[in-house]
């Protein structure tokens, strides 16, 4: 029994290395797991609708994508990634080095981050000094100098504001709603102190060390990377603020509210004309040596930045995307279609 | 040797039995504690399994019904075969979602205005044409006639009847407006509205859409990754237990090679998954994403597993057995596989199907071999993109939207159930094939 079994594992194990050298003929996707919710949309109505194989979206996290992006051209290597920042100039580098030369890079629309408590708890209204007196590490005391964050309460913060506990549930280091969250948020906040502001052009390391570290005394809590889970935990603890997506916001509407953040509202109009302040962009980059060997990529780029989709009526404005503004849309699904490569990114 | 107590002079009275009876009474109560310690260490055990049994079952059971909408829907032979041929290129090209459409105007014909279309059409799923056009298919003789036909409802509405949105809720937090509401109460009213069993989940792959997602996709990835490991780590784990135990010099060596065995079984899975990026897709260049890759990975974590229950069967076998054999003039190798082999192989394949259990449920390594993916396809091989069944899960429990959450919880359901299953099929073979000497 055993000889026949280890004949067909031989069998099966010669045959699929036989099978791998054929070409690829669906399209193949890597890269954000903030992307992919989109992606994979598109992904679906494409194969659905337009008769060609669906493409399979992988979720790698924004800088694995870029790796397996540059990592060269041919078959083995994505067509496509995703990302929730732009591509660094090193990146490109990689990219330009492996041989993929040309890359057309494509803005797809916001995603905001919300701040939010429990639908049964008082609304709240922060700014991002508040935010970031109340999270960061150290903060600077009367004299300029940094201490240990001594804020318990959101009343230490800002007077005005109410006399709880600071509990704030947010996603740990690893994930890419955290990177965006530190950089808005946190350096937004840092930066409305004048001192803190001047400090980024004498010495960039140190203005990063302070703006963007997040204390660890507890009152951050990291609820992991599943933001369903950040919206359960409000629910029972009335007390505590949540970072995530907009797009749980959105879905979660009648369990949490998001607070107003500088005096706006998380609302898909404020993010998409830019007035919320912690938004950011989306992405995707395409690999244009593959356009020509691996079908349907041009009509995979056509359904993605058509009106249909990304637009403000679009099917990824119900999955929480925002659109971008009219003029911007229709210059990228120009140069979408066209397929015009990036130059190297600043 | 010493029992200076009992030939104490100062105490002659006191004998063994004195002694025994005094701490009697202590000793009782030290066993009464322990076994109620270990009632209440069991029974809390068995607590937090209800309560994650109940918690999981309590949220999804109702993912294993859809909601469905009743809709008298005229399929105008000229809108979908205007040439009258009935070929089938014809009919699965046409536009099913305009009937459905048109359908729903008839139902209301108050909505003109186009953002109450919109909210009209929604209604229905953007899956609903699909499933119509496999009835038209089917069946070309609807054509030209008007059938009431349930279509797949949305997932708000689905959520909606199935009472996960709360209808008294204020509008504003709420998904679906109250216009909408007031549709689905009408429809309801009429009788047009019914949950029905869930077949999509079981036949489909997974979607965007929580209303068309379904497990057959990641089910077909975790059988094919779970019967190639199967194959795979089977006849080497048996060949190496039985190697190491029966032929196998005793020295150093084989020591050393024990001593990592057992390791290997403790080695967190994540390991592993990085072992088959670097060595499968990165030297032998296997494709990404496939059951084949996790396959190999499975089996590297699995043989550990596997080897060290096969060697304790063979040990269970008496030596008798082994020593008539030879007696007779058997030789070592046919002692082994006529005689030794047949007798451990209960033990050996309760240990294969335990291991197989846990590659079942095995996330970790996955995640470096690219299976955190969205496929849509269901796998047809072992070299086809897939994804496997705690993946799904994974994937789905990060979804924003609402329906998900019991899809989720359902997914979970199916998972434990193939588990349970496996185990259960281990009990069995055990408890039918295992001798006692």
């Amino acid at each position: 029994m055993n000889k026949t079994l280890i004949a067909a594992a031989v069998t099966l194990a010669a045959a699929s290395l036989s099978t791998q050298a054929m070409a690829r003929d669906s399209i193949y996707i890597v890269g954000s797991s903030t992307v992919f919710p989109f992606s994979t949309a598109v992904a679906e109505t494409f194969g659905r609708t337009l008769g060609y194989n669906t493409p399979k979206v992988e979720s790698t996290g924004t800088g694995g994508g870029m790796k397996l992006f540059c990592a060269g051209v041919g078959v083995d290597h994505p067509d496509i990634t995703n990302a929730s920042r732009r591509m660094k100039a090193s990146e490109f580098e990689n990219c330009q080095q492996a041989g993929a030369k040309e890359i057309t890079e494509v803005k797809i629309g916001f995603d905001g981050i919300a701040i939010a408590n429990s639908k049964s708890a008082k609304h709240i209204d922060l700014t991002l000094k508040d935010i970031y007196l109340a999270l960061a590490k150290d903060v600077p005391d009367a004299d300029g100098k940094f201490v240990p964050n001594p804020n318990k309460t959101w009343k230490d913060v800002n007077a005005a504001l109410p006399d709880a506990k600071i509990e704030v549930l947010g996603p740990p280091p690893t994930s890419g709603t955290r990177d965006a969250f530190v950089e808005l948020a946190m350096e937004g906040g840092c930066n409305s102190f004048p001192e803190l502001k001047a400090l980024k052009k004498s010495d960039e390391k140190k203005h990063k060390a302070v703006c963007q570290g997040i204390r660890e005394d507890g009152a951050y809590i990291e609820a992991g990377e599943n933001d369903n889970l950040i919206v359960q935990k409000l629910v029972s603890n009335k007390n505590a603020l949540g970072i995530f997506g907009y797009s749980f916001l959105e879905q979660n509407a009648d369990k949490v509210q998001g607070a107003k953040i500088d005096g706006i509202a998380p609302t898909y109009d404020t993010i998409s004309d830019g007035s919320y302040p912690i938004s950011r962009s989306l992405y995707f980059y395409v690999k244009n040596a593959h356009v020509a060997t691996i079908p349907g990529i041009k009509q995979f780029v056509t359904e993605f930045t058509s009106d249909k989709a990304f637009g403000p009526e679009g099917y990824l404005a119900d999955k929480g995307l925002i659109a971008l503004p009219d003029a911007e849309r229709a210059s990228v699904a120009k140069s979408a279609k066209a397929l015009t490569p990036m130059s190297k990114p600043e | 040797m010493s029992k200076p107590t009992l030939n104490a002079p100062q105490a002659p009275v006191r004998r063994t039995i004195d002694i025994v009876n005094a701490s009697l009474k202590r000793r009782h109560a030290q066993e009464r504690r322990f076994r109620r310690i270990g009632a209440i260490a069991v029974a809390l055990g068995l607590a937090f399994v209800v309560l994650l049994f109940a918690d999981i079952v309590g949220k999804g059971y109702t993912a294993f019904q859809q909601t469905y909408l009743q809709l008298p829907i005229e399929l105008s032979a000229e809108k979908i075969d205007p040439a009258g041929t009935r070929e089938p290129e014809t009919l699965s090209t046409a536009d099913y979602m305009a009937p459905i459409r048109a359908a729903l105007r008839q139902q209301f014909p108050e909505v003109t205005e186009r953002r109450e279309l919109r909210q009209l059409y929604s209604m229905v799923s953007v899956g609903a044409p699909q499933f119509l056009r496999e009835q038209v298919m089917e069946n070309p003789d609807l054509i030209g006639t008007t059938q009431e036909v349930w279509v797949l409802a949305d997932d708000d509405i689905d959520m909606l009847v199935k009472g996960q949105i709360d209808r008294h809720a204020p509008e504003e937090s709420r998904r679906v407006n109250d216009r909408m509401l007031g549709w689905v109460e009408h429809l309801e009213e009429q009788g047009r509205i019914e949950k029905r069993f869930n077949t999509i989940f079981f036949t489909q792959g997974t979607s965007r859409e929580p209303e068309l997602a379904g497990i057959a996709g990641a089910l077909m990835g975790s059988f094919y990754t779970l019967l190639l490991t199967l194959i795979l780590s089977f006849p080497i784990g048996v060949g190496a237990a039985l190697y190491l135990e029966e032929f196998a010099p005793k020295n150093r060596w084989t020591d050393l090679i024990e001593v990592n065995v057992n390791n290997l079984a403790a080695v967190p899975s994540i390991v592993f998954g990085l072992l088959g990026l670097a060595v499968f897709i990165g030297f032998f260049g296997a494709p990404r994403s496939t059951p084949l890759v996790a396959a190999l990975v499975m089996t590297l974590m699995t043989l550990p597993t596997i080897i060290i229950a096969s060697r304790v069967a063979l040990k269970s076998v008496p030596p008798s057995i082994r020593e008539a054999a030879l007696g007779v003039g058997a030789s070592p190798l046919q002692t082994q596989f006529h005689h030794v082999l047949p007798l451990a192989l209960p033990g050996m394949l309760t240990g294969a199907i335990i291991g197989m259990a846990r590659a079942l449920g095995e996330t970790a390594p996955l995640l470096m071999i690219g299976m955190i993916a969205f496929i849509v396809d269901i796998p047809s091989g072992f070299t086809d993109a897939a994804t496997v069944l705690p993946v799904q899960i994974f994937l789905w429990a990060d979804s924003p939207e609402r329906g998900f959450v019991e899809r989720t919880s359902a997914a979970i359901i199916v998972l434990l159930a193939f588990l349970f299953l496996m185990n259960l099929v281990a009990v069995l073979l055990r408890r039918r094939f295992e001798r006692r000497w």
